[in-house]
């Protein structure tokens, strides 16, 4: 028993000395080289993240990293971003490979906070490692922009410090029910199925309260299993109750297949929306099955915000526009931008307009300049939640809706739908 | 409702069938050699990327690859027997199910490494034929069909030909069977051959409707496991019935309930059978 209680005092004596050690490295986020007084010196911030150069992520997460470096590149051969006291200040990237596995994020994220001093930190991709790097920024007190990160809950645990740069999940497929009410006034029934996961319970929850609040009849709401293959018994189910769009989905495998399987199967319906699939270059080749799908995307290389739109609803314009990004992309890495790596870009697009906001590299100052944000960008518009209750969710940025259709040369082609502001091509409906 | 019920009937029937000979090919290993075959699963994997590397890469119908992959899947199960299962046989059950688990996951890792895990598709199709407002998928239809001369054929081979006939003693009684001169050794390895021949076979009609990934066989060997128990371990004709009654089940029952209570509903009827009958619906009685 003594020799018990002698152990759990030596345990708790050097837990005490850890977190005293940690609390020590827990001071001034900036900064690192001494600005000369009366301005006209340099700086450099340090931009710290990981991505996930290994396991599951690796190839959204890459582009996205992409993206980021793009940004920072560019900014810094343009000089910098000059501070209030005339310092310059110039981006220095701090990055390590969290191999898709969110303890190395919350290990690689104290680092970079503690021993690296990172003045600002952008998220891995995927909203499982952002939330669990979230916490790491908050506790440090370090701003994180948040991207390739869509749930919502990270923003509902009252952090001040965490800002997303994509829209939320609850407003994933939000656009399609207004879209559906601006081409068909009188479809009214809705069939929701979605995989059983957090993100696409998530958007189907929220789509389906909002179908509802709009007079639309919800006549199915499933949930599968991921890693369903067979979706035959769940489409029979669909026939039965004869809605006029059928919407959800999850990600690219079962989405793909229940699309495949929905037109197999010749199920009659107006409009299919699905989840992540169809902005995938791969969708295309399901052939015929892809033909008419819809589906919500972050960003689009053809999506046209312009600075006169930005002028029209009274916002600001920052950065460059969409075809200089894809072309500064293209001749970078030699491929076309995927809205992975529009949102890296992004990321830093919002921190660099909020340091020159605030002139400052301080926390509190940079902080204040992010709540005020309302920008249009090439990405599109950029604002955040102030409420504490939802601090930092995404508010000024809507889902873009792609379609594929028939191109002249009989290829299938995708083409924007909607918003009608941003669109390419007319919708194609119904689509059988 | 009566519509979308037949139409679920008929996919249930359709896909049960093919439920039916990968458990087959538990079930006969299981009663030829009370080996519990952990590497099941991964072989029907293969299976499939037996057609799919053969449709891409060779350009070769699937049904013809289907030939292929039925002769690799028996020369490579009875190579397979010779070079690990054969050691460990007559050892306790323990022993051959970690043979076979280290099996499967040799399988998986080399899988992994070679074809990662992303899904595949065998991008080919047969259309749909339209009854009614019931649409049956051709390739399932197919398969279908496949899996029921796959059933017969294997039952002529059992009944009706002398191998067949010393697979049925060896069963049996291995000790009996050897005392009147059937070489027992060679009939495990065609056993097992068989077995594996039966999996790879159920896995390649699966990859020419659904996608797939090296991972993919799991589901069908929990399916296999039900399937055996419920049917009786060691009974063929018992598999392909208990692979209906599974397929009808996975038809059926989502017309009143969610889907996600399939898998619910499957084990609490394997619990259910062990408990009332453990020797399955069409096993001996003990």
């Amino acid at each position: 028993m003594k020799r018990l209680q002698t152990l759990v005092l030596a345990l708790l004596a050097t837990l005490g000395l850890v977190l005293s050690a940690c609390g020590a490295q827990n001071t001034t986020p900036a900064n690192n080289n001494a600005a000369a007084p009366g301005g006209g010196g340099t700086k450099t911030a340090i931009i710290g993240y990981t991505a996930s150069l290994t396991g599951k992520l690796n190839v959204e997460s890459t582009r996205q990293s992409n993206g980021l470096k793009l940004w920072m590149d560019q900014v810094n051969e343009k000089g910098g971003v000059k501070l209030a006291d005339g310092t310059t200040v110039t981006f220095e990237a701090k990055f390590y490979d969290d191999e898709s596995n969110k303890d190395r994020v919350q290990e690689l994220y104290t680092r970079l906070a503690t021993d690296d001093k990172a003045d600002f930190l952008i998220s891995p991709y995927s909203s499982g490692l952002s939330d669990a790097a979230a916490v790491i920024a908050e506790q440090y007190g370090r701003i994180m922009i948040t991207t390739g990160a869509a749930a919502d809950d990270t923003y509902k645990k009252g952090y001040t410090l965490v800002y997303q740069a994509y829209t939320p999940a609850s407003r994933y497929l939000t656009g399609s029910i207004d879209m559906l009410a601006q081409l068909d006034p009188a479809a009214k029934k809705v069939a929701i199925v979605n995989e059983n996961e957090k993100f696409s319970k998530g958007v189907a929850d929220a789509v389906k309260a909002y179908a509802e609040s709009k007079g639309l009849q919800v006549v199915l709401f499933e949930g599968y299993d991921a890693g369903t293959t067979d979706f035959a018994p769940i489409i029979n189910k669909i026939q039965q109750a004869a809605p006029d769009v059928i919407l959800g989905g999850g990600h690219f495998q079962d989405g793909s297949t229940l699309a495949k399987q929905i037109r197999e199967k010749n199920l009659n319906v107006k409009m299919v929306g699905l989840l992540v699939a169809p902005p995938e270059p791969k969708f295309a080749e399901l052939g015929d099955a892809a033909l008419g799908v819809i589906g919500p995307s972050q960003w689009e290389p053809q999506v046209n915000f312009t600075a006169e739109a930005a002028q029209q609803k009274g916002m600001e314009w920052f950065g460059p526009t969409g075809s200089e990004f894809v072309s500064a992309y293209q001749a970078k890495f030699n491929e076309e931008p995927s809205y992975h790596a529009a949102g890296g870009y992004v990321a830093g697009l919002l921190l660099q307009k909020a340091i020159e906001k605030a002139g400052s590299l301080e926390t509190t100052a940079v902080k204040s300049a992010l709540d005020y944000t309302n920008m249009l960008t090439f990405f599109g518009a950029l604002k955040f939640e102030v409420d504490p209750q939802a601090h930092g969710l995404q508010v000024g940025h809507d889902m873009v809706f792609v379609q594929w259709q028939q191109g002249s040369d009989g290829k299938l082609v995708k083409q924007v739908v909607w918003p009608t502001e941003g669109a390419t091509a007319k919708a194609l409906y119904p689509v059988r | 409702m009566i519509s979308a019920l037949s139409a679920s009937l008929i996919d249930g029937l359709m896909i049960g069938l093919v439920y039916g000979i990968a458990a087959m090919g538990l079930t006969l290993i299981w009663g030829v050699m009370r080996v519990i075959n952990l590497a099941h699963g991964a072989i029907i994997a293969l299976g499939m990327f037996g057609i799919y590397l053969l449709f891409t890469n060779l350009g070769l119908n699937p049904y013809l690859g289907l030939l292929v992959v039925a002769v690799a899947g028996l020369l490579g199960g009875m190579l397979l027997y010779q070079l690990t299962i054969r050691r460990v046989i007559n050892a306790p059950y323990l022993s051959t199910l970690l043979a076979t688990f280290a099996i499967n996951m040799i399988i998986i890792g080399l899988g992994t490494a070679a074809f990662s895990t992303s899904p595949r598709n065998v991008d080919f199709t047969l259309g749909s034929t339209n009854l009614g407002e019931i649409t049956i998928l051709n390739t399932r239809l197919v398969a279908a069909l496949a899996a029921l001369g796959i059933t017969i054929g294997l039952y002529l081979f059992l009944f009706r030909t002398r191998p067949g006939k010393y697979v049925r003693a060896v069963a049996n009684n291995r000790t009996a069977a050897e005392l009147m001169g059937i070489p027992s050794s060679r009939i495990l390895a065609l056993s097992f051959g068989i077995g594996v021949m039966l999996a790879a076979v159920a896995g390649a009609l699966i990859a020419t409707f659904f996608p797939f990934t090296i991972l993919s066989g799991d589901p069908y060997q929990l399916k296999s496991f039900v399937i055996g128990v419920l049917g009786g371990l060691g009974n063929p004709l018992g598999a392909l019935v208990g692979g209906l009654i599974l397929g009808v089940l996975e038809g059926i029952v989502p017309n009143f309930m969610p889907n996600t209570w399939v898998p619910v509903l499957e084990f609490m009827l394997f619990v259910l059978i062990l408990l009332v009958r453990p020797s399955g619906l069409f096993g001996a009685k003990r």
